[in-house]
């Protein structure tokens, strides 16, 4: 495990010492790359000096402090431009998790109750769908269709158009204007999340869907299910008690990996709807060469998926009392 | 031990079940007809696939999908082929209970038992879940559990195949059902503990006044437990009588071959002698009676025309060539 | 008892189809497969014979909506957008074919060394695996294609970095099932080489699952490609790479088919190999036959 830590940062150091192109020219303007005192004195600054071990060493060292360096774009800490963006791709990836999660164990619980029949096919589908699409497009498809064309929902953005923000405590817009006790803003936030959320929820949703599916057709065959018809239960109950109870076990294992594609989508996301999250920072930064935000951005999401697959872990222990009680 | 009246609790009558399969259709009871009286053990006997299980299955409606049965299967004259999904929801686990043949598959392996078995009694009874809860543990009790209260808590991958049959079992009692069908319910049991669960069986028979249908491939335990034996064949009835007659005075040469072909202590050096050939496979639909093959006593006729179950003292019996030679069917045993 | 009809109900007298038959909706799904993947391989080859325009000329009026002359419209440099869409497939489909060959190459090798050779080989292999597959691809794809410029040629070195993992740890697995099979033994105990076993056994039998995930996998990669182009990171403007049409789709947001038509044509090659993916597992996976 730390050896796994040690390579992920390691990973992201070289990834961003790998650019060939100059970063000084970013930083100091073309005009200035001929004199030597401001070269020297960026480099100072922004830790380009001495050998690349060198700079790896200075690099843990501040790491290890929490200091992931300056950003060339934004002149902030990369540490505080992560945080400060954080609320925002966590309200937009927790949405999408319960839209996902939700509707993709009730689309699976459907499509399975219906196998082989019609709606078992278009469930599959649209499934499908969402794994054959990239998520940008479907975003754009979306926003055009429903806000541009249908005007169901509001545009891109966190706040409607020349809003002031809530007060910033979390940093989370929805929950700020519930504690500043402004509602109708409140509602606006919460409406605008709606389809990002959604966009970003479908692949996962899609997935899930399908391993729900597997799972209860599964399960619905096994013994103890006939035992709890023989009992009299009704199929309702059936189902809920005892066979999504056994078939959510397998869900979990895409957990973890679904954290990573959402992690992924979240990126084309905020592009889409201009969502100021870690995911159009990161665009940003690759954009402009800006190799400590990229460095950040590579370093977070690693952690980020490193965490994710732990969660899992733990979460399957829990659940699965064999496992528990071992 | 209480005589079992004679009123008839569950009667099957010319059931036939079928299942779709790959390439055809298996046609695995055929025309089977068997009655159990109030309070008698009835035990099935045959090989796999003779239908037993498929059988019973079809009369509480659990057969899978693919599935699909004919006839008329009577509760206390309540027709359950053709019952609303309602009524067949109350006599399951109401008055007719079910345990099969492996609990540890039977079993919730996510849910501790005494809620498995607290379910069975909601199901039926008008109960607070605390009182189920209670229940599940007296019925752990009566069902010998060790330790019920604080082992009800268990999961059933902690306990071994004897705790987990008694818990099917409890399970099964819980709402006082007038008839237990027990589906293999000691096949996958060592041996020591399958006499145990037999002897339970035979104290809540007496205890409760249950009727238990048994149904086993093992003559062994259907000698020490059964009132009435019906020997299946091929998805239909080879011989019924009462169990004394099957075991010493077979009639159908199934039966007889049946009984010749067990191993037996009081004569350790004889060879075993089974039954040659092979059994039908159900896919086909033989003319004339499905044992005639295998049969040591077959004629012509037999392969031509389906025998029908005759009376022969207390059994039916369903052979041509009745009555076989008492001499006959003593030097085969 | 509204939606569910798990409940097992006896039909007295229609016996219900078996459940073990091959679906017909499958083997329809795999043929369509067969025949848009066809199609774009056609395309690819032959396209400048037979498109109606060049892609990179100014033909018309600009932003005008589809018509007879331009079945998929024009975008804002008056180029048709039909034409481009035939020739994105020149754009993405190599460089997604070059990836997951590529990607599959590497990782077979790499993976069959692991689990072959075992030990320290085994122990470095998946250490890079792990730590590879430690990041979210697009963020170490981006990262990358960042770090060496933008280009369809530095994207297509992104993703094979991030692609070979999967192929790499797919081959281990079995490759390890494989060499502990007992003809294996026996093949050994003759005296054949590490090589020989490798080659003629080994191999052989691991090639299948490998082919089955990188057939599935064709779409993904199509998708990354798309991605990186719509990022800035891979194919450029004018380029006709599906992911930078959508890119110009975006900012002539209400010329809706300048988005539209790349997306299906995403659509269409996702799709297409996923269910020959598909297809091609039943075939082959025996396994998986139950």
């Amino acid at each position: 495990m730390p050896l796994l830590l040690l390579g992920i940062v390691t990973i992201a150091f070289c990834i961003s010492r790998l650019i060939p192109a100059n970063p000084l020219v970013a930083i100091v303007g073309e005009r200035s790359l001929n004199n030597a005192k401001v070269v020297a004195a960026a480099k100072t600054r922004w830790g380009l000096n001495g050998s690349l071990p060198e700079q790896y060493l200075v690099y843990i060292k501040n790491l290890l402090k929490g200091d992931l360096g300056t950003s060339f774009r934004t002149r902030q800490p990369v540490t505080h431009d992560l945080l400060h963006r954080l609320p925002a791709t966590l309200e937009l990836t927790a949405g999408a998790l319960l839209i996902g999660g939700v509707g993709g164990v009730a689309l699976g619980a459907y499509a399975a109750s219906k196998k082989d029949k019609p709606a078992d096919h278009i469930s599959r589908g649209f499934s499908l769908l969402g794994s054959s699409l990239p998520v940008f497009w479907i975003g754009l498809v979306f926003l055009f269709v429903l806000y541009a064309r249908l005007g169901w929902f509001p545009g891109p953005g966190r706040l409607p158009p020349r809003t002031k923000p809530p007060d910033d405590v979390t940093g989370f817009y929805t929950i700020d204007s519930l504690l500043d006790g402004n509602f109708t803003l409140f509602r606006q936030c919460l409406w605008r999340l709606v389809m990002p959320c959604f966009v970003l929820g479908w692949a996962y949703m899609g997935q899930l869907s399908r391993l729900v599916r597997a799972a209860m057709l599964d399960e619905i065959n096994s013994d103890y299910v006939r035992t709890a018809r023989a009992k009299g239960l009704a199929e309702r109950l059936v189902i809920r008690r005892h066979v999504l109870r056994n078939a959510w076990l397998p869900t979990l294992t895409i957990l973890g990996f679904s954290f990573a594609q959402l992690l992924t989508a979240s990126v084309l996301t905020e592009t889409i709807f201009q969502w100021n999250g870690i995911g159009s920072y990161a665009v940003q930064a690759a954009n402009t060469l800006d190799f400590p935000a990229v460095n950040g951005v590579s370093l977070f999401a690693g952690l980020a998926f490193l965490l994710a697959n732990l969660t899992t872990d733990v979460l399957y222990a829990v659940a699965d009392p064999k496992i528990r009680l071992a | 031990m209480s005589q079992p009246s004679t009123t008839p609790l569950l009667e099957i009558r010319d059931l036939h079940v079928r299942f779709a399969v790959r390439g055809g259709q298996v046609h695995a009871v055929r025309g089977l007809d068997l009655t159990v009286h109030r309070g008698e053990v009835a035990a099935v006997v045959g090989e796999s696939g003779s239908g037993k299980s498929a059988s019973m299955l079809a009369a509480l409606g659990l057969l899978e999908v693919n599935a699909a049965a004919a006839g008329s299967v009577r509760l206390d004259g309540v027709e359950l082929l053709r019952a609303a999904p309602s009524v067949l929801r109350g006599v399951r686990g109401g008055r007719i209970g079910m345990i099969f043949q492996d609990p540890m598959t039977s079993l919730n392996p996510v849910l501790e038992i005494r809620r498995q078995i607290a379910e069975a009694v909601i199901t039926h009874q008008h109960v607070s879940p605390r009182q189920a809860e209670a229940k599940a543990v007296e019925l752990l009790e009566m069902v010998s559990f060790p330790d019920a209260e604080r082992r009800s808590r268990s999961y059933p991958h902690e306990l071994s195949g004897g705790m987990r049959q008694r818990v099917m079992i409890a399970m099964a009692l819980a709402n006082d059902p007038d008839i237990l069908i027990a589906d293999e319910p000691t096949t996958a049991l060592d041996v020591t503990v399958q006499a145990q669960i037999l002897d339970l069986l035979r104290s809540l028979r007496q205890s409760r006044d249950l009727a238990i249908v048994l149904i086993t491939h093992d003559l062994g335990v259907v000698a020490g437990l059964a009132d009435t034996v019906h020997v299946m064949y091929a998805g239909r009835i080879a011989e019924s009588g009462p169990v004394v007659d099957i075991f010493h005075r077979p009639q159908h040469p199934y039966t007889a071959g049946l009984l010749a072909s067990l191993p037996r202590l009081d004569r350790p050096d004889t060879e075993l002698t089974p039954i040659g050939g092979v059994p039908p496979r159900l896919y086909e639909e033989p003319a004339g009676c499905s044992f005639a093959p295998r049969c040591l006593y077959a004629v012509e006729s037999c392969t031509q025309m389906e025998p029908i179950l005759q009376r022969v003292n207390e059994s039916l019996v369903a052979c041509s060539v009745l009555p076989l030679a008492t001499s006959t069917t003593e030097a085969a045993r | 008892m509204s939606l569910l009809s798990t409940e097992p109900r006896l039909n007295l007298d229609v016996l219900p189809r078996s459940s073990g038959t091959a679906s017909p909706w499958k083997r329809a799904t795999v043929i369509g497969g067969l025949i848009v993947a066809g199609f774009w391989f056609i395309v690819l080859f032959t396209v400048q014979w037979w498109a109606p325009y060049a892609p990179l000329e100014a033909v018309g009026k600009r932003l005008q909506g589809p018509s007879w002359h331009h079945l998929l419209g024009t975008d804002a440099l008056s180029r048709d957008v039909f034409t481009r869409t035939l020739y994105g497939a020149r754009q993405t489909l190599p460089v997604s074919l070059a990836v997951i060959v590529s990607a599959v190459t590497i990782g077979t090798t790499l993976g069959a060394a692991a689990g072959f050779i075992g030990g320290r080989v085994d122990s470095v292999v998946m250490r890079l695996v792990d730590i590879t597959l430690a990041f979210p691809p697009i963020f170490l794809a981006m990262a990358v294609a960042a770090a060496l410029g933008s280009g369809l040629r530095n994207a297509f070195f992104a993703m094979v970095i991030v692609w070979w993992p999967i192929y790499a740890r797919l081959i281990r697995g079995q490759v390890q099932a494989v060499k502990h099979r007992d003809h294996i033994q026996a093949a050994v105990s003759i005296g054949a080489t590490r090589w020989r076993i490798l080659r003629k056994h080994v191999l052989p039998m691991s090639f299948t699952p490998a082919l089955i995930n990188a057939t599935l996998d064709l779409g993904q990669v199509v998708i990354l490609t798309a991605t990186l182009s719509f990022l800035g990171l891979g194919a450029k403007p004018p380029s006709p790479e599906w992911g930078a049409m959508i890119t110009e789709g975006a900012q002539f947001f209400y010329q809706w088919w300048i988005a539209v038509a790349p997306g299906v044509a995403i659509l269409t090659v996702a799709m297409a190999f996923n269910f020959l993916g598909d297809g091609l597992r039943d075939a082959l996976d025996v396994r998986a036959k139950r």
